[in-house]
């Protein structure tokens, strides 16, 4: 399997699923990705299969706490939740992503200009 | 932080896995529930709305193996699965697991038996003793001989003072002499075992006594001043009865009252490599424990045995060369008794005064025995596993075929493997513990009392054993791998069917594990060969006096008390009372006995007439013997008379001289009437005895004599010539030394056969050694045998059948399959008499009047491989012979 590549794709996973449970709340899986391919509308082409493992990685790491609960429509269904771990580890994620989109915005605009 | 809360969640993730999965299943299907729910609100038919959100979740299967990947520890799981994989696969073959594991049970159990003696008798040999591994044993040596056992010098009392004080590299000398004291008078002398030591002794070792104290530097100096005593753990609970209030009360040592001042901790049993001690005097006792021989003070009576304890970094050529030194300032300083003597250091697995020493060269052949049988049963489970990696042929193609990785597969066989030799490693360290304590019962007993030879089994002995059961398993994994990873898929599936299988490449690995396994029996039996013809010429060897019919026992009168002058009044009375006795030819005295572990007196002799060239030893070994020592001893006189009653105190010095002595030193005349001078004494030549041995059978021909024990030093050996038993001759021995003194007590009384057997018992056992492993190893290579010619015949059943139809004859298939396997083994019989020719050249010591390449031992080794190829390949050639061609050709 090639890790690098599925890593940096849980990376930026990982944040979409901590905001949207912080904007949220408690969410189950299926209404997690839900958001996200709504937010992303269709520029997003994203198994939705994958968010599990990503859930459970970000379980394992505890920032996100999950418990079995009741849906809408009377279902049992697993919920999930950020911590407060979880919300310092968005705000700082945030942050790194918006310094990191920065400085590679600074370099791309250039190159553009030049050719 | 974090890190390791990942990996305890994965983990304890490894023990949840029917949760997971219960919970995984539940929360995916709600989820698609929803989707498949959301696609139908969004128009689309059932069966649409189903594909699309399956679709779009991805494949359902693989995400869940993300998931349980994430979820626990893969490495972990995927060991796991192939350990429940490998326990099935064995408890699917019980006959090939049963097998597998019983033959490195045998391998892996006899290596580690002779590591953990090695350990406990050679390399760590003292329980109890700090910084083993800086210890060294010192001996003397004179005019550079020393090393072979018995050989060696013992070190004076003032040379050892002064090596202590001139030794810079050496943090501690440590004097232990062994000796003895009769304890207990009964029916029978009981001895105890114990040792003259230094007084810092306990410190250097690092043995603290759990009660009282060791010995105080002043106890080393006064002539007899310090009546001490330090008495071991065993002797304290066994003769004391764990008297906490035995500190200061008195024993009777050597007939003088000792006080004890200490007690030795559990489990120190001195360092003396053999036998337990049971108590220890201070060196100003000397006098005492050598029956009367003053010698503190002499620079020219050795009498030292001993240790050192180099300082940390140390070198023993560091040190060696530094003791070197000091013996030459030795020699120039004091040429009347050291000229000549010099000192060598021994590492304490060749200790020359104990055991060990002789031990050595057989524990040596021991491990290199163990080690070709462990390799044999190697050899013998990588075919098995071969014939069963055969058979699973079609599994392993099909998981290759399916996209299994070949590492994968490695993987797991190794894993096999792993799983058969540590079940094997278990049972062998059950073995080996079982044959812990076997060593001293191979060798023989003293006066009932075994020797202790513990076999320990510690850290590093587990850590090699481990080292053993993984090389194995890495073998095993590895043999059934080289092949499976040579499988070309698509010719394995269609070949499926049988026919002409087994490549060329299997037969060859398969022919040359046999060819290993033939090999190593081989050097393993010409082996066994020639330690039995050497036990043979050495049985055969007569030591020169009759070993049957004649008892050897000793009075031990300096332990009673006895001074010079009763001693010899009472030993008189006693040979008379014994001579009068029916059965009873003759009775004689003698400082020593041969082939005891006393050791001969020598001295430097002169004779008239004979003048010593300069470099040359004028040293000779002699015996204190008392009259009627050569009747009673079946020594026959070549010429002239033996000693008598009247060579008294008063009478005329006299000496017996034997032919070896008499043709050097007075070159064809005879000596009977002339002088011999004996530590400036002259003495008068009365007769010349034969040749005899004196220490062992396998002894050269040397110079000795004899001396009137009247006028010398006493000794208390008793020997005597009798038709009786030892048991019937015991008890009139002790009713006759009841009759002339109810205190006094004979020692163990065994014929001269059992104190000459004693000398050879190492290498009896290295036969039975040999003998019992070259056996074994032969069985495990006709198994190996019978295994490769019963497999090739099967698989080679449709050519044979074909060959018959052809018109082959049944003696032709015969023949044809015989000759197969008698290939292997004589490629095999090569390969080994090869390897035997240079390594029996190591077996060197252990033979005896036998040559290592010695053409007897290589042929029989020669005809019993052959018979027992033969016996393994004829049934095979036999079910060939029988070969139905009709049914060969339609399978």
């Amino acid at each position: 399997m090639d890790n690098q590549k599925s890593d940096v794709l849980h990376g930026s996973l990982g944040l979409m699923v901590l905001r949207t449970l912080d904007t949220l709340g408690p969410q189950h899986g299926w209404g997690i990705a839900r958001r996200i391919e709504q937010i992303s509308g269709d520029a997003l082409a994203l198994n939705q299969g994958t968010l599990y493992p990503s859930l459970l990685r970000l379980e394992q790491m505890g920032w996100v706490a999950s418990k079995w609960g009741t849906s809408d429509n009377n279902r049992r269904a697993k919920f999930y939740s950020i911590t407060r771990a979880g919300k310092k580890q968005l705000l700082a994620e945030a942050k790194n992503w918006e310094r990191i989109s920065d400085i590679l915005g600074r370099f791309l605009k250039p190159s553009k200009e030049s050719a | 932080m974090r890190a390791i809360r990942v990996f305890l969640s994965r983990l304890f993730g490894l023990f949840r896995t029917e949760r997971l999965e219960r919970d995984m299943d539940e929360e995916f299907d709600f989820h698609l529930q929803n989707e498949v729910a959301e696609n139908l609100r969004g128009g689309m038919s059932s069966d649409e709305a189903l594909a699309v959100a399956r679709r779009r979740f991805g494949g359902v299967a693989q995400v869940k193996e993300a998931y349980r990947e994430a979820h626990s520890l893969p490495f972990f799981q995927v060991l796991w699965q192939d350990l429940r994989f490998g326990f099935r696969m064995l408890r699917r073959n019980p006959g090939f697991s049963v097998l597998a594991i019983l033959c490195l049970t045998i391998g892996i159990g006899a290596t580690t038996a002779v590591f953990s003696w090695i350990e406990g008798v050679l390399l760590r040999p003292f329980p109890g003793v700090a910084h083993q591994e800086r210890m060294m044993a010192v001996a003397g040596t004179y005019r550079g001989v020393a090393g072979a056992p018995g050989d060696s010098t013992d070190l004076s009392w003032p040379d050892f003072q002064d090596f202590q004080k001139n030794c810079k590299l050496i943090d501690a000398f440590i004097v232990d002499r062994i000796t003895g004291v009769t304890l207990a008078i009964g029916d029978r002398a009981e001895r105890a075992r114990g040792s003259v030591v230094s007084a810092n002794y306990f410190d250097a070792l690092g043995v603290r006594p759990i009660l009282g104290r060791g010995f105080e530097p002043a106890e080393n100096f006064g002539r007899n001043a310090h009546p001490v005593t330090v008495i071991s753990y065993q002797m304290w609970k066994e003769r004391f009865h764990s008297d906490p209030a035995i500190i200061g009360r008195a024993q009777l040592l050597n007939g003088m009252p000792h006080t004890v001042i200490g007690v030795a901790p559990e489990g120190f049993y001195g360092t003396f490599v053999g036998w337990a001690m049971q108590f220890w005097v201070p060196v100003s006792m000397q006098e005492r424990f050598s029956a009367g021989e003053y010698k503190l003070e002499d620079r020219g009576a050795p009498w030292i045995e001993g240790f050192v304890r180099l300082k940390p970094g140390v070198t023993p050529q560091q040190a060696q060369a530094e003791m070197s030194a000091v013996a030459r300032r030795l020699e120039n300083d004091y040429p009347a008794t050291n000229r000549g003597r010099g000192v060598r250091l021994f590492p304490l697995w060749k200790t020359p005064f104990n055991n060990a020493g002789t031990l050595f060269p057989m524990l040596s052949v021991a491990l290199a025995v163990v080690c070709f049988v462990l390799l044999i049963a190697c050899a013998n489970v990588g075919n098995l596993l071969l014939v069963k990696a055969f058979g699973r042929r079609h599994e392993m193609t099909v998981r290759l075929a399916v996209g299994a990785g070949r590492g994968r597969l490695l993987k797991q066989l190794l894993t096999e493997g792993l799983i058969l030799s540590t079940i094997a490693a278990a049972c062998g360290l059950l073995v080996a513990n079982w044959c812990r304590n076997l060593l001293p019962l191979l060798l023989p007993s003293r006066g009932g009392v075994t020797m202790r030879l513990p076999g320990e089994i510690d850290w590093r002995v587990l850590v090699l054993s481990t080292g053993v059961c993984l090389i194995s398993a890495v073998f095993f994994g590895l043999v059934p791998a080289v092949q499976s990873s040579k499988i070309d898929l698509v010719s394995a599936l269609k070949a499926e069917s049988g026919g002409v299988v087994g490549g060329s490449r299997r037969a060859v690995l398969r022919g040359g594990l046999i060819v290993v396994q033939v090999s190593l029996s081989f050097v393993l039996l010409v082996g066994a060969g020639l330690l039995l013809k050497s036990l043979g010429a050495i049985q055969n060897t007569s030591p020169g006096f009759t070993t049957h019919g004649v008892l050897t026992t000793w009075v031990d009168l300096t332990a009673a008390g006895y001074d010079t002058e009763r001693a010899r009044y009472f030993q008189d009375a006693l040979t008379d009372r014994l001579q009068s006795l029916g059965g009873v030819q003759s009775v004689a005295f003698a400082r020593v006995t041969p082939f005891g572990y006393i050791g001969y007196s020598s001295a430097p002799i002169a004779v008239d007439g004979y003048v010593t060239a300069p470099d040359e030893d004028a040293t000779v070994d002699y015996n204190e013997v008392g009259p009627g020592y050569f009747a009673t001893m079946g020594i026959p006189l070549v010429e002239g008379r033996e000693f008598r009653r009247a060579d008294n105190e008063t009478a005329p010095l006299v000496a017996v001289v034997n032919e070896v002595m008499a043709a050097k030193y007075w070159r064809g005349r005879s000596p009977v009437g002339s002088r011999l001078q004996v530590k400036g004494r002259w003495m008068q030549v009365v007769g010349t005895a034969k040749v005899s041995k004196y220490r062992n059978l396998a002894e050269a021909r040397k110079p000795f004599f004899y001396v009137a024990m009247r006028q010398n030093v006493n000794g208390l050996s008793l020997n005597i010539r009798t038709s009786l038993g030892p048991d019937a001759a015991t008890k009139a021995l002790v009713r006759e030394i009841h009759a002339l003194d109810a205190n006094l007590a004979p020692g163990e009384v065994i014929t001269m056969q059992e104190q000459v057997d004693r000398t050879t018992a190492v290498q009896r056992v290295a036969v039975t050694m040999l003998g019992v492993f070259g056996g074994l190893a032969l069985l495990l290579a006709a198994i190996g045998l019978y295994g490769v010619m019963s497999y090739t015949v099967s698989q080679r059943s449709r050519e044979l059948g074909l060959r018959m139809a052809l018109g082959a004859s049944t003696s032709n298939l015969l023949g044809l399959v015989l000759s197969y396997g008698l290939a292997l083994t004589a490629g095999g019989v090569m390969l080994g008499a090869a390897a035997a020719l240079s390594l029996t050249r190591l077996m060197g010591n252990l033979l005896y009047n036998v040559s290592p390449r010695d053409p007897l031992a290589f042929g029989s080794a020669f005809v019993v491989m052959a018979i027992a190829a033969l016996a393994a390949c004829f049934l095979p050639a036999y079910r060939a012979a029988r070969t139905d061609p009709v049914r060969a050709l339609r399978q």
